[in-house]
């Protein structure tokens, strides 16, 4: 591991029937189990919608963007929706590239998506 | 359903032990004649079929200590000896005998005799069974024989029988179906004031029920095309009609653009399909991008509209993924870039297809068996030049396959990076170890500062050189830390480049692919492999080349005031 390197965590709460997954850290290979258990705490909280906050991520690679997919697709087959927030435009720019943007709405902070989730 | 024989024996099927009918010895010792000739199930997790199984001879019911339903029916049937039929360690069927007529037990005789007769029964039966097995199967092969001409039947008849006669313009479309009909069509739907809509889609599945989606999607999208007129609309349109009715599972993408003859004006829409491209006569390559989900997903999907105009000469071409996925004998996927680079070759309508053809067979060997359908269709203005010398020098470039000491150069992007004096700004290596990409790239941002480079376009920089950092080590290097990466960033006055060296080059380069998130959405790829596509995107150029023993990806980017960094909007 890299002097630096910030670990991922995933603090998950219930916000307005929305299950919010606050990612902090390195969104890369090293998050995976944090990943995957951050889902499995907002599932459990039975939401129809999740909301992934980047707000304070310092960083995503490729297998950081499988991972997001993987939530996706875990989602999709849940039958949640999911949408993101706190992401810089370099990121947004990159989830459009990728076309995650395309499967997730995208706000711009926490409250915004919260006031479209319940709107 | 498991099929019960009502003759001398039971059976058994050798896949699924659901049942065991057995029957009444009607044509051996004498049997109690209350027995009717009921099939007898037996569950597969009945101990019962264990101990028949291993049991030498037959078994008489009367000795038997075991919790078995099989068994309590067996006794209520009035059955006393059971003799297991079993072909080469598995059960697959019961002689039942009731109790003698005599009420004398069964002598030790008669027990030899049916264990004979056991052991060369059974081999009989297994090839009886092993026959209706068969018949079973080729009945089977001969309907899906009968599904894939109906298939091929609904495909042949909904695809064009002519293609459009423009003045000034060549249209050229070649389809050729997979064994097993994929879901590919193209189409041309002649619209007011001379304008042709061109269509070009793909069914996920493949034989009837595809060709069956496809001749919906097909049927309306014609209707939409002449109502709505922006390819935009249409496709939101199609994929309100289509996503009540369309199968689990089962999507379709589509490309659908109008084109204005005399302008050359080019209106396009992308509901999830490859993009085209769109080839000059300089050799330069452009992807018709526009975003927009696959039809039949969601209702209420909005589709981004884009336009292009073809100039004398352009070509765009149109296909279907069945020939940028087509695979060669070492699993090789023949990619994108390759595609994309004949397009750049200045060729033309059929000597475009041609061209695409010949190099898949090159790629793919003698005795592919094509995986899916291959469609492509090309769309020419009139009025280029090709020179045939350029000609020549687009092909050797356009493959990318060689392996020479300076590497095949794969251009990977439609921004070339001019050539110009350079000078190092920096040149440092890094072990192979996880997480060492981000100190690489922080080392490239500082060694660049210096040049202005926009805050965008910095940051696309990072990410590029940390995934190419990433590949080298985990690729290249397999992360064994004694080998390092290298990294050298260099400028000209013109562009800037960084080049990122492993020690993998005894394997070639995997070819840049763009990532198909449906599949990866619905689990039927892996999440991964986003790194390759990621820095193509990044950067203005990326070039691969290979020796021996190393691969190096250059990462490029322009410095002229040309580029402000938003090439992508």
């Amino acid at each position: 591991m890299a002097t630096g390197a910030t670990e991922a965590k995933a603090k998950v709460h219930e916000r307005g029937g929305v299950a919010v997954i606050e990612l902090h850290g390195e969104i890369n290979r090293s998050a995976e189990a944090v990943i995957e258990r951050g889902y499995e705490e907002a599932a459990a909280l039975g939401p129809s919608s999740l909301l992934l906050d980047f707000g304070s991520v310092d960083y995503i690679n490729s297998t950081g963007i499988a991972l997001i997919v993987g939530v996706l697709a875990r989602a999709r087959a849940d039958g949640r929706t999911v949408r993101a927030c706190g992401l810089s435009d370099h990121y947004r720019e990159i989830f459009e590239i990728t076309r995650l943007a395309d499967f997730m709405t995208i706000h711009a902070d926490e409250a915004s998506a919260l006031a479209e989730a319940s709107g | 359903m498991s099929p019960r024989l009502k003759s001398l024996t039971g059976r058994l099927r050798r896949s699924e032990r659901a049942r065991a009918p057995a029957t009444d010895p009607e044509s051996t010792a004498p049997a109690a004649p209350e027995t009717e000739s009921q099939p007898l199930d037996i569950a597969p997790n009945d101990p019962i079929i264990g101990l028949f199984e291993s049991a030498e001879g037959p078994v008489d019911l009367d000795d038997l200590e075991l919790e078995s339903s099989a068994l309590e029916q067996m006794r209520e049937a009035g059955i006393k000896l059971a003799v297991p039929l079993v072909s080469q360690g598995e059960l697959i069927g019961v002689l039942n005998l009731g109790p003698r007529l005599s009420e004398q037990d069964y002598s030790s005789d008669d027990l030899k005799l049916l264990a004979n007769l056991a052991a060369q029964a059974a081999p009989a039966v297994r090839v009886g069974q092993l026959v209706r097995e068969q018949e079973a199967e080729a009945r089977s092969r001969e309907r899906i024989k009968q599904e894939l001409k109906v298939a091929q039947l609904i495909q042949q008849n909904f695809l064009p029988k002519q293609l459009p006669d423009l003045p000034g313009w060549q249209v050229a479309a070649y389809y050729r179906p997979a064994r097993e009909v994929g879901g590919d069509f193209y189409d041309f739907i002649e619209l007011e004031d001379g304008r042709l809509g061109i269509v070009i889609g793909d069914v996920t599945d493949k034989g009837v029920p595809a060709a069956m989606v496809m001749a919906a999607t097909r049927s309306v999208l014609r209707a939409s095309a002449q109502r709505l007129g922006a390819p935009g609309e249409v496709l939101a349109r199609v994929n309100d009609q289509l996503c009540p009715d369309m199968p689990d599972k089962m999507f379709v993408t589509c490309f659908y653009a109008v084109l204005e003859q005399e302008s050359g004006r080019l209106r396009f829409a992308n509901a999830g399909h490859d993009c085209p491209y769109l080839g000059t006569p300089a050799g330069e390559v452009e992807e018709l991008r526009a975003r927009g989900m696959p039809l039949g997903l969601m209702p209420g999907m909005a589709y981004e509209e884009k336009e292009a105009t073809l100039g004398p000469g352009d070509t765009a071409l149109l296909y279907s993924d069945g020939l940028a996925e087509a695979h060669d004998p070492e699993r090789e996927m023949f990619g994108f870039p390759r595609v994309k680079g004949l397009t750049g070759s200045r060729r033309t309508g059929h000597d475009l297809i041609d061209a695409l053809l010949s190099e898949l067979d090159r790629f793919t060997g003698p005795g592919w068996e094509q995986e899916d359908d291959i469609t492509l269709v090309t769309l020419s203005r009139s009025g280029g030049v090709a020179v045939a010398a350029e000609i020549q020098a687009a092909e050797l470039a356009s493959a990318g396959s060689s392996n020479g000491a300076e590497g095949a150069l794969i251009p990977a992007s439609k921004v070339g990076v001019e050539q110009g004096a350079d000078r190092t700004l920096t040149e440092f290596e890094v072990a192979s170890a996880e997480g060492n990409e981000r100190g690489a790239m922080e080392r490239v941002a500082e060694a660049v500062a210096g040049l202005g480079l926009p805050p965008s376009r910095l940051e696309r920089l990072k990410t590029a050189v940390a995934e190419a950092t990433m590949n080298a080590m985990e690729h290249g290097n397999r992360y064994q830390p004694e080998l390092a990466v290298t990294v050298r960033v260099l400028a000209s006055e013109d562009a800037l480049r960084v080049r990122i060296t492993d020690h993998g080059g005894d394997e070639p380069m995997p070819v840049v692919d763009t990532p198909n998130l449906e599949a990866k959405l619905a689990g039927e790829q892996k999440p991964r492999g986003w790194g390759l596509f990621l820095i193509e995107q990044m950067v203005d150029e990326m070039r691969v080349s290979t020796d021996e023993s190393h691969h190096t990806v250059e990462l490029g980017l322009n410095l002229r005031g040309d580029d402000d960094g938003d090439r992508r909007d």
